[in-house]
């Protein structure tokens, strides 16, 4: 038996908790007995009384703290000393009382919360980097919803999110599933095994609900950031995402959603999924065929393409696919009802990446593709609010959402374009995307219909046949009622597409003349 | 496994910055979320952003975590000891027979406010300056006063924080540092000096003071060899229900309670010794500069630590609150315009008979006690008009802006919480969460005294100038 004593100077513990930890201190392995006490008189007594006062005890003061011990051998005095230094110095959780702890930084909710494993930013883009790099320095993962972030901040942030293994979505993501919790805007889909990776939030969208609609079921939706694959930040997450699910035991297919990367960035992309040992299809608008084929990748033209490539990539029976066929007979329907100067295609979206999408279609057939998303300065429209012949506008780009909401949440600045677009004798038909699930507004149809009904009604006196297509992008089981917001549509006498492509390749066909 | 593989197999657990929809949509999946009571960084001042970038560089702030470590182990290490008393002019550095020091950062007498010119033409009155008040704001105009800042003199002063010559002063000694802090007697509350009250009631307590108080206690100490633990004597204090900036019933009682035996053996007749204890039951505020000066005394032990963001002194001369920050050596002060303190004011007065902000009294937040340590002292919430749970939640709120927390003085209520101690400029400007401070108010006319207690903020601008002047101090 050795009996060995600690003295901390200076250091006071109150007597409760004092006794609390000599209780604790009693339970180490290997102690016989433990005090663990202030150097009061009193308490000095008591370690004498049970013969555990030794000198340097006898010297201590009222305000130094005494440890002292009692055990068989000196490697287990050690132990019990550690064993006593954890106990004194253990951080207890916050206290919270009845009320609820409020934080106000990431260090110091992340400090509190050890659990926490994702940061989703959505602040004003001047604290926008800040804040993301506070929460990877704190070993969090990003979600950064925040857009007007430079490149410059971008890139390092993602190079150091690389360098500690972490996910940093965005700048500009809005869409994410991430252990089947939807963040920002996304929509309610099925758990499953196909995991996406996006530089485009309402294309990842779309892949994941067609996804959902044709049987299948989502693991992880990494969103990336519209800049991603863009030569400066050379696809960083990207790639992360990629080798992310490749490790992922959950995923059996990968699919990668993007518009046109930088060509040295492609190169990058193709090669790392040339080493993934999982099936990936690639859905890059205007993309490659032959490059992706070469790459082992599975091409997608477009969006409901690239879901049925993945749902029986992941084991789906393609032959009991309800794909959803073009509607020919109603193609021939509407080209007999549009009158000869009914030439244009206008299609008027909040989803940017459906709006490049039915672009993309209609210039397989159409020279004179006009768009404020054009990357042809060309037919690049000079003046946003001026349709020129066959026109697509995205009312999400930056310069129709200064200082407003998102149209996804607010439709005005869409329904006041509509209304104009309507009235123009050379539009033949209107194409219009509804976009339900988290983040987005309540009744998109409902806030539209109003405006359709009228504008069916106003050209139908003047002698014309106006034709609206309406998508809706979501699935039962978003908040919004998906049946309500069709219904709305059909009820209106608007033509419903049962998906992203199917709106662009209805709404190119009812305007193609002469084949 | 990666840290994204982690995260794909483990409940989502989420720090919510910004738009809260998002919150409540995360929740309705079943997630975890936090969501943060988030403002723009340094109200979003791009100088102050730079400079808080510039301070979060991997190696300046390394330097920076490590002083402020040192800091924070010097505040909690420091052990004060009320080693005596004696008169300002025997103990006090630099005092001379006309010698005023003040509250707060520096001030001249043309810009003092009511309150402080009161007690300072009292205090001239008294010291045998001047016949009358009349009179006694003559010589303050004439240059014949020096004024100075208690804090430039190792002092401490309550409200207006007038001390002259013969006043008798606490000794508070460290005995882990060495350093001493000293601080005037109380005069209890209401109509008195250091609130601004100056008439012939006033001085008369002074000289009682002076004549009987003061030596009585200075005598006993005398007999105390040992002197007596303040910093234990605090952590009693709080435990019994004083935050020890507004509330002082426990602590004044443990402190008389350890001075009983040694102003019984003195030689001062039973009369005198009845009125001393008379006049320390007459109001629980006895105590209230003893926790100054023993604040004064672990704060000035951490003072002058080359790279350390930690405030060390906030003070208010009633019309400027200046801090002082440990890397800022010396004096320099930071100042913003004093603010005005809520709360209960007694019967008659209303808010705007109110001065501003004024004291030294601040140091007991600035070590980690008064608003800080509020969750203590449920009893006085309605003091600053509010609930208990308002009251845990000030001392948990002050965590987000402090460096550790003390673990010598702690919180029954929170589980025995240490008070969040080591206020980083730092983090105030990035939160812009102010700390919180009890306080009384004085009059703004000279001549009345206390009307009212409750609670106030320092001015930002004093932080944002600390803060821009370490971003350029500090390589």
């Amino acid at each position: 038996m050795t009996v060995q004593a600690v003295i901390k100077p200076n250091t006071y513990f109150d007597s409760v908790s004092l006794m609390s930890l000599s209780t604790k201190a009693n339970q180490i392995e290997g102690v016989e007995q433990a005090i663990i006490a202030m150097g009061t008189e009193m308490n000095k007594e008591v370690m004498k009384n049970v013969g555990l006062l030794t000198p340097e005890i006898e010297e201590a003061g009222t305000s130094d703290l005494i440890i002292v011990v009692k055990v068989a051998s000196d490697e287990l005095c050690e132990n019990a000393f550690v064993g006593i230094d954890e106990l004194l110095t253990k951080k207890k959780g916050p206290s919270k009382g009845k009320s609820e702890v409020k934080f106000s930084t990431i260090s110091s909710a992340a400090e509190n919360i050890p659990e926490a494993n994702l940061a989703v930013i959505a602040v004003n883009g001047m604290y926008a980097a800040r804040e993301a790099r506070k929460a990877l320095e704190n070993d969090l993962n990003v979600m950064l919803f925040s857009d007007n972030v430079s490149v410059e901040d971008e890139i390092a942030l993602k190079n150091l999110a690389h360098e500690k293994g972490l996910l940093m979505m965005g700048p500009d993501c809005g869409t994410a599933i991430i252990g089947n919790v939807a963040l920002c805007f996304a929509n309610a889909v099925r758990k499953g095994n196909i995991g996406i990776v996006g530089a485009s939030g309402t294309g990842s969208q779309e892949v994941s609900v067609r996804i959902h609609e044709f049987g299948g079921g989502i693991s992880q939706l990494i969103g990336t950031g519209g800049r991603d694959l863009k030569e400066e930040v050379g696809g960083i997450m990207m790639l992360d995402g990629i080798q992310a699910l490749e490790d992922d035991e959950a995923t059996k297919v990968i699919v990668l959603v993007s518009k046109p990367p930088a060509p040295s960035v492609e190169e990058k992309v193709l090669a790392k999924i040339k080493q993934c040992s999982k099936p990936v299809v690639v859905w890059f608008i205007g993309g490659d065929e032959t490059k992706v084929t070469e790459a082992g990748g599975h091409f997608a033209k477009m969006s409901k393409e690239a879901a049925i490539k993945a749902v029986v990539l992941a084991g789906a029976d393609e032959s009991k696919l309800n794909k959803r066929a073009l509607n020919i007979p109603l193609i021939e329907e509407v080209r007999t009802k549009l009158k000869p100067e009914q030439k244009y295609i206008r299609g008027l979206f909040s989803g940017g990446t459906l709006c490049d999408e039915a672009m993309h279609a209609a210039m397989e057939k159409f020279d004179n593709v006009y768009s404020n998303i054009s990357r042809n300065p060309e037919y690049r429209l000079k003046d946003r609010n001026t349709s020129n012949e066959h026109t697509f506008i995205d009312f999400g780009d930056d310069e129709f959402t200064q200082g407003k909401p998102h149209p996804m949440i607010d439709p005005s600045t869409r329904i006041e374009r509509f209304i104009q677009e309507a009235k123009d004798p050379s539009v033949g038909v209107i194409v219009m995307d509804f976009v339900l699930g988290f983040g987005a507004h309540e009744d998109p149809v409902g806030a539209m219909l109003p405006a359709m009904i009228e504008a069916k009604q106003n050209a139908e006196q003047e002698g014309r046949h106006l034709e609206i297509i309406g998508y809706v992008l979501g699935t039962e089981l978003d908040r919004q009622n998906l049946d309500d917001q069709v219904n709305k549509l059909l009820a209106a006498g608007v033509t419903h597409a049962s998906s992203s492509q199917n709106a662009g390749l209805l709404a190119r066909e009812f305007v193609v003349k002469g084949e | 496994m990666s840290k994204i593989n982690e995260l794909f197999n483990n409940k989502l657990n989420v720090i919510n910055v910004g738009i809260e929809s998002f919150k409540d949509d995360m929740l309705e999946q079943n997630a975890e979320v936090t969501h943060l009571d988030w403002t723009p960084p340094g109200r979003g001042n791009p100088s102050l952003i730079a400079a808080l970038d510039k301070l979060e560089n991997p190696a300046i702030m390394a330097k920076i975590e490590e002083a402020n470590k040192l800091a924070v182990e010097r505040i909690i290490n420091s052990k004060p000891v009320l080693i005596g008393y004696d008169q300002a002019i025997n103990c006090v550095p630099g005092m001379t027979k006309t010698t005023i020091l003040h509250a707060g950062p520096p001030i001249t007498w043309d810009k003092m406010n009511g309150p402080m010119k009161g007690a300072v033409t009292g205090a001239i009155v008294f010291e045998g300056l001047a016949k009358t008040i009349e009179e006694a704001e003559e010589v303050a105009a004439s240059g014949a006063i020096t004024f100075a800042p208690c804090h430039e003199h190792n002092c401490v002063g309550s409200m207006a924080g007038v001390t002259s010559a013969s006043m008798f002063m606490h000794i508070v000694e460290n005995k882990t540092y060495g350093n001493i802090a000293y601080t005037n007697l109380s005069e209890q509350l209401s109509k008195i000096l250091r609130m601004g009250a100056n008439d012939e009631s006033v001085i008369n307590r002074l000289i009682w003071m002076r004549d009987v108080f003061g030596p009585i206690l200075r005598d006993a100490m005398k007999l105390n060899p040992n002197g007596i633990d303040l910093r234990l004597m605090l952590a009693q204090a709080l435990h019994m229900g004083d935050e020890c900036h507004n509330r002082n019933v426990a602590g004044t009682t443990l402190l008389i309670q350890a001075l009983t035996p040694y102003i019984l053996q003195t030689d001062y007749t039973i009369e005198q010794k009845r009125e001393v204890f008379e006049f320390v039951a007459s109001s629980d505020y006895f105590s209230g500069p003893t926790w100054m000066a023993m604040s004064k005394c672990a704060l000035d032990a951490a003072h002058g630590i080359e790279n350390s963001t930690v405030v060390t002194t906030m003070a208010r001369n009633g019309v400027e609150f200046g801090i002082r920050v440990s890397g800022m050596a010396g004096n320099t002060w930071f100042t913003g315009p004093a603010q005005k303190v809520i709360g209960p004011m007694f019967a008659g007065y209303k808010p705007e008979d109110s001065g501003l902000d004024i004291g030294d009294s601040a140091i007991t937040e600035t070590y980690g006690i008064g608003g800080f340590a509020m969750a203590a002292a449920p009893a006085i919430v309605a003091l600053v008009g509010g609930t208990v749970e308002e009251a845990i939640g000030f001392t948990t709120k002050m965590k987000e802006i402090t460096t550790d927390e003390n673990p010598n003085v702690t919180i029954p209520l929170l589980d025995f919480m240490g008070v969040p101690t080591g206020i980083d400029v730092r983090k105030v400007i990035q939160t812009g969460i102010m700390p919180i401070i009890n306080t009384a108010i004085a009059h703004k006319d000279p001549g009345i005294g206390m009307i009212g207690a409750g609670i106030t903020y320092p001015p930002v601008e004093a932080y944002e100038k600390a803060l821009l002047a370490l971003a350029e101090n500090i390589q």
